[in-house]
């Protein structure tokens, strides 16, 4: 698919979302199911993606420390756990990498 | 005029506190972008066509591993659709304005956007110029998503190729859902959709991403349900 289109569709959808229940009011409701699901939607998506980029090294699963990007990947994760900033874990994920990949 | 010119700069006031966040969040976006293989104009006008900054920061490490569209489409989709409940939530409050206001003022509602101005609604109700409050935190939101993204994908031109840039997507992933990890069914709702992803991972079209998102959904879903009805956690 064309990029093009994929965000003209991607924003329409987004849109979508956002005049939704402004449009409908008082026509329906979001089901409690629905909504105590959508809580769960940034960790289990935003995982999916970073779970491949740290264990797997060209589509294997690499457990070793010689694995520079799970090395680096944990030290971002105490670094967030630690600091809650995104500027400082970005930082503090890339000098472990290029250190790791320096050694 | 003139109440409604104060709404609006008293939305954009409440907002600068976020928009100081916002701000270098827009730039690693737009840097990033760029390096994950999108053009120059595409990165920046997803900016203003999608308009949701986690959603963009993934469209752009699917776009770097080569996702096929329709699986872009529907991350989006699941990205955002929480938007759905703070449609819901300032719905009653805008009952009664145009259709065009309605259209306007959905276009801009972002998590950051909602905040400040939920806040004003609960407290206040809605008065005759509330919604130029929300315009105004809305709109200054927008503008510095612009301003910001086009300075992130001027300065990522600058950035030398041989530094491993694509490493820094999922970092900010770990910035973005670390501080979020609290609760037992967070922890495991991400272990889930983590393991699950491995597992998945050869799946044709980058399927096993969507998914690992469902399954970890389901099972955070399913223990808060069995947590909140006073069974084992």
């Amino acid at each position: 698919m064309n990029i093009w289109l994929v965000l003209f569709i991607g924003g329409l959808i987004t849109f979508g979302f956002r005049f939704s229940l402004i449009y409908l009011f008082g026509r329906f409701e979001i089901p409690d199911m629905m909504r105590r699901a959508l809580h769960y939607v940034p960790p289990a998506v935003l995982s999916a993606i970073i779970f491949p980029e740290l264990f797997l090294h060209e589509g294997a699963l690499s457990l070793a420390i010689t694995n520079t990007r799970l090395v680096a990947g944990l030290i971002a994760i105490a670094a967030a756990w630690i600091s809650r900033n995104t500027l400082i874990t970005i930082l503090v994920g890339m000098a472990a990498l290029l250190l790791l990949q320096w050694l | 005029m003139n109440e409604a010119k104060k709404e609006f700069w008293n939305g954009v006031r409440a907002e600068i506190p976020l928009l100081v966040g916002v701000f270098p969040f827009g730039m690693i976006y737009g840097a990033l972008a760029l390096e994950a293989g999108l053009s120059v104009l595409a990165s920046q006008l997803m900016s203003s066509i999608v308009f949701a900054g986690s959603s963009q920061f993934i469209t752009a490490q699917l776009v770097h591993d080569a996702a096929p569209g329709f699986v872009i489409v529907l991350t989006i989709a699941v990205v955002n659709l929480r938007h759905m409940l703070y449609s819901a939530s300032l719905a009653p409050y805008l009952k009664n304005l145009s259709p065009r206001w309605k259209v306007l003022l959905s276009y801009l509602l972002t998590d950051e956007a909602y905040a400040p101005s939920i806040l004003k609604y609960e407290t206040e109700g809605a008065k005759p110029f509330s919604h130029w409050f929300l315009l105004g935190a809305g709109f200054s939101l927008w503008f510095t998503w612009q301003v910001s993204t086009a300075l992130g994908v001027f300065l990522g031109a600058e950035i030398p190729d041989d530094l491993p840039l694509d490493f820094a997507l999922p970092i900010t992933f770990i910035a973005m859902i670390v501080p979020v990890l609290r609760k037992s069914p967070m922890i495991a709702a991400a272990l889930s959709a983590g393991v699950t992803a491995l597992l998945a991972y050869h799946l044709p079209f980058k399927l096993g991403l969507i998914l690992a998102a469902f399954v970890g959904i389901a099972v955070g879903t399913v223990l808060e349900g069995r947590k909140t009805q006073g069974g084992t956690p």
